[in-house]
Formats: C-alpha cells, structure tokens, sequence
C-alpha cells in the first residue's frame, strides 16, 4: 500500500477517536447541565440504582472474593524468601482499597451494566423510541442518560466498599486456612497500616469510574446508527472503550490523588 | 377568526437540508391550513421523513425556515420551541412504542411528564378516552411486543393524541401492513380529524391511504415538491412522474437507477 493509502487509514482511525472522545464529553457536560432540571424523576433514579448496585453485587462479590485470596496466596509465597509473612494482610487490605477492588469493580461493572447502557439505548435509538422522546417535547439525555450516569456515580462507591470487605476477608480465609497464620495477629496488620485515605481515594476513584463506564455506555448507544447489527456494534464498543478509559484514567487519578 | 383562515398552520419555506454530499431536501416549500389533511407521497429515499422530522424540530434546516403554528423553530427559544412540540403529536413507522412499559403507561407518559396537575384518575381516564378513539379498549395491560404491527401503530396514535395536540404527524402509518389494516389506519385518521379537528400531515408511499386521508396530495421527489393539488387534481397532474407513481410504472428517466 502507498504511503499515501497508510497516512489516509491513520488519519480516520485518528479521527474516530477523537469523535469517540467527543461524544463522551459531550454526553458528559449533557447530562451534567440536565441533572438539577426538573421534572426530577425518582423512580427511573431508583430503577438504575438497582440494575447498577443491587444486581451487580454478587458479580462484584465474586471477584474481589478471589483477587484477595489469590493476593494472598501469592504475597505469601514471595513475602516468605524474607521472612515477611506477618505483612501479607497488610498487602491485601492496601492493594484492594487503594488499587484493585476499584478497578475491577469498575471494570466489571462496565461489562455488565456499561453494555446493558449501550444496547438498551442503541436499542431505543434505531425503533425511534429516542425521537419519540424528542417528539413529546422530553429531552432524552435528561430521561434516559442522567439517572443511568448518576446511578453509577452513587453506587460504584458502594459496591467497592463491599469488595473491600469481601477481598480481606478471602485474604484471611487463604493466610489463616491455608497458611496456618494467627487469625488475631492477621486482622491486626490487616488494619495497622491502612488509612481512612486509603480507602477514601479508592471510593472517589470508584464514583469515577461509575461516571467513565455510563458515559461511555450511554455516549455509544445514543448515536447507535444501523440497526440490529449497529446495537451489537455499540455494545462491544462501548465495554472496550469504558474498559481502556478506566484503565488509562486509573493511572492519572493515582497520580492526582496521592 | 376570519385572519385565522389565511394563516397557516404549517409552513416550509426553501428548506434545504443535506447528509454527507447528498442534498436530501433542495429547496422545499410546503404549506398547510389549519384543519387541513397534507399527504405527502414520494418513493422511498425521496426524503419523505426528512421533512416530517424538521416539522418537530428533530432535524434543523442548513438554509430556510419551518414555521409551526406561528412559530419559527429555527429563532425560536428553547423554551418555545418545546411549547411547539407539546402541541403537536407525532406518530412513527413501526410505533416507536417504549417497550419497558406496557400500552397504559406508554399513553400517559406524555400527561404524566407535562400535565404534572393531573391526578392518577383523571390521567387513567384520559388514556381510556384515547385508546378507545383509536377502537383498541381493554389493552391497557399488554405489552408492546404482544401487540401486533396494525395496533401498535394505533397505540401510537394514542400516544400522539393525549395531549390534545392541534398538529397529528403520521410517519409512513402503514408500512408493512395488509389492506384491511391499512384501511382500519385509514378509518382511525379521518375519526381522529373529524373528532378533534386537528391539522394533520401523513408521510406515506401509499396511494390507497393517501386519498382516503388527504384534502390535498403533495409529490416529493429528489427533495422537492413536484406536484400539490386536491385529490383529482392531482391524479389528473401532467408531471410524468405523478403518472407514473399513480400507474405503478418505472419512470423513463429512472432506468438507469434500477
């Protein structure tokens, strides 16, 4: 291929992207402006809350259940050539609060529920029933996009708070039942070292996270174009692009936060 | 009253609009007295839904206006612009029916969202009143997808009538259905006219329907209007493409798109 025909392809996946990005801030700024507007619709907020927090808690529990114990599991084995093995439950408790139970809440949410956002929308997009909305004079980014990204703002927290909890407590099951550790001694480093800012920073990187994967969610099915296939398009776009935008802000909001 | 009569209720004024490089609406005029039946017919493509979606402000014109009801929606505020769409009712080609709700709640979400005074029974009654205008009582339970193409659209109808708008706008109301149905849409429209005396306009590539419904016809092809006239007169226009539309052939100078 010419270097002409190279420079043309990399120029349109350039501008995808930014046209991604774009619309992810525009969705955002949106439903920011519409969110003190009423009609304030408390039932559709409860709704989402549930679909977001409720339903995705066992999903949330699962997997922090098993970060902690194979955390545990591999700190231990490592922590043993030095003779540290007392720390291990000092390890879990601050590479899950401050690091992995929101990252992987927030990356496991955006698959189940991010998704759902994206096909759901996408969905209303191609049967018209977002410019039915439009055409009851209901501006849709204020009925359908502000409770899904507010519900992900309040609960994204939440769930991480209890896969903190979940992930130490399989950090425990592993040391103390596996590895003989004292139980006592175990919660004891567990909480020694831990700040209330430890965990605080993780909650607020959560809440982000929340606002990353709805966004993008709602952002990819609200301009859905063509049809059944376009919704399938939009749902896989909108779980790898919530995905690389949560892992590419982790780091930046690691930064800023520490 | 007598000023009234001159004024129209809808007016298109040169509108163009383009998608891309291909200029879907070149310069269309169109006007529509109050009380009146429009029809526009055209073949698929001719931009027919262009039009009806710039009618309700889904769409903006690159150049020239669309005035509804006194007002320009191109100037006009936001606010206006929604006072404008709360009186007019539109109605889509597949029904655009929400499908998380079932037929009631799908008719009383436009009360419920604008009519916040009403109480749960007078809104009840209100959505009895409208179903039963377009002949479908008694469904108020059922969800969209249990309902087939014909009602849906007519549910659809319902939707658009309940918040007694002067403007209906039909978006190919019968597409994908058979004649008996067909002429059910047909009934339903000339009832919904006589009874609520409404302004209507239906986008339509159907003759059968359109001179049931219509006081005047208008032809739309390659984004304008090449013929407008009362029923007879348009069945008698000169333009060889009308000729060929009514007669079900291929116009000469469209071989070459086959």
């Amino acid at each position: 291929m010419s270097v002409l025909g190279w420079l043309d392809r990399f120029g349109r996946v350039l501008l995808a992207g930014f046209e991604d990005l774009g619309r992810f801030f525009s969705i955002m700024a949106q439903s920011m402006l519409w969110t003190p507007r009423r009609p304030f619709d408390g039932r559709e907020w409860l709704r989402q809350m549930v679909r977001v927090g409720w339903d995705t808690i066992p999903v949330v529990l699962l997997t922090c259940l098993f970060t902690g114990m194979v955390l545990a599991l591999q700190t231990f084995r490592g922590f043993e050539r030095f003779h540290a093995e007392a720390f291990v439950g000092s390890v879990v408790a601050l590479s899950l609060t401050r690091e992995l139970a929101p990252v992987l809440t927030g990356l496991m949410t955006a698959g189940r529920v991010g998704s759902a956002m994206a096909a759901e929308l996408g969905t209303m997009r191609v049967t018209e029933q977002i410019d039915a909305l439009h055409a009851m004079a209901t501006e849709p980014v204020h009925y359908l996009i502000v409770p899904r990204v507010n519900a992900s703002i309040l609960m994204l927290p939440l769930l991480t708070l209890l896969g903190d909890a979940i992930g130490i407590i399989g950090g425990w099951l592993v040391s103390v039942g596996l590895f003989g550790a004292n139980s006592y001694i175990y919660m004891e480093r567990t909480f020694q070292y831990l700040e209330v800012n430890d965990v605080t920073s993780g909650l607020i990187k959560a809440a982000c996270f929340g606002l990353i994967l709805a966004v993008t969610g709602c952002a990819k099915g609200f301009y859905t174009t063509g049809g059944a296939e376009g919704v399938g398009r939009s749902t896989t776009a909108a779980v790898v692009q919530a995905s690389l935008y949560i892992l590419l802000s982790d780091f930046f909001l690691t930064k800023i936060l520490f | 009253m007598a000023t009234e009569v001159h004024e129209p209720k809808i007016s298109v004024i040169e509108v163009v609009k383009s998608f891309g490089d291909k200029r879907v609406l070149d310069g269309i005029n169109l006007e529509v007295m109050p009380g009146e039946s429009v029809v526009v017919v055209g073949g698929s493509g001719a931009g027919k839904t262009v039009l009806i979606k710039h009618m309700i402000g889904l769409l903006q014109p690159d150049s020239g206006r669309v005035v509804m009801d006194g007002v320009d929606l191109a100037t006009a505020s936001p606010q206006a612009a929604l006072e404008v769409r709360k009186r007019c009712g539109m109605s889509f080609q597949e029904g655009a029916l929400f499908d998380s709700m079932n037929v009631f709640d799908n008719v009383a979400f436009p009360i419920r969202r604008h009519r916040r005074d009403v109480g749960p029974p007078a809104v009840a009654a209100r959505v009895r009143e409208c179903l039963g205008l377009v002949r479908l009582a008694g469904i108020e339970g059922k969800m969209p997808a249990e309902l087939s193409g014909g009602m849906r659209r007519r549910v659809g109808f319902a939707r658009a009538i309940a918040l007694e708008p002067g403007i209906l706008l039909f978006d190919e109301p019968t597409t994908g259905l058979d004649p008996i149905n067909t002429a059910a849409i047909a009934t339903v429209i000339n009832r919904l006219r006589r009874e609520l005396s409404v302004t209507v306009v239906t986008i339509t590539h159907d003759l059968s329907l359109a001179f049931r419904v219509a006081d005047r016809i208008a032809m739309i092809r390659r984004g304008r209007i090449v013929a407008f006239g009362e029923p007879e007169a348009f069945r008698a226009s000169p333009d060889p493409y009308v000729q060929a539309f009514l007669n079900g052939e291929v116009p000469q100078d469209e071989e070459e798109v086959l």
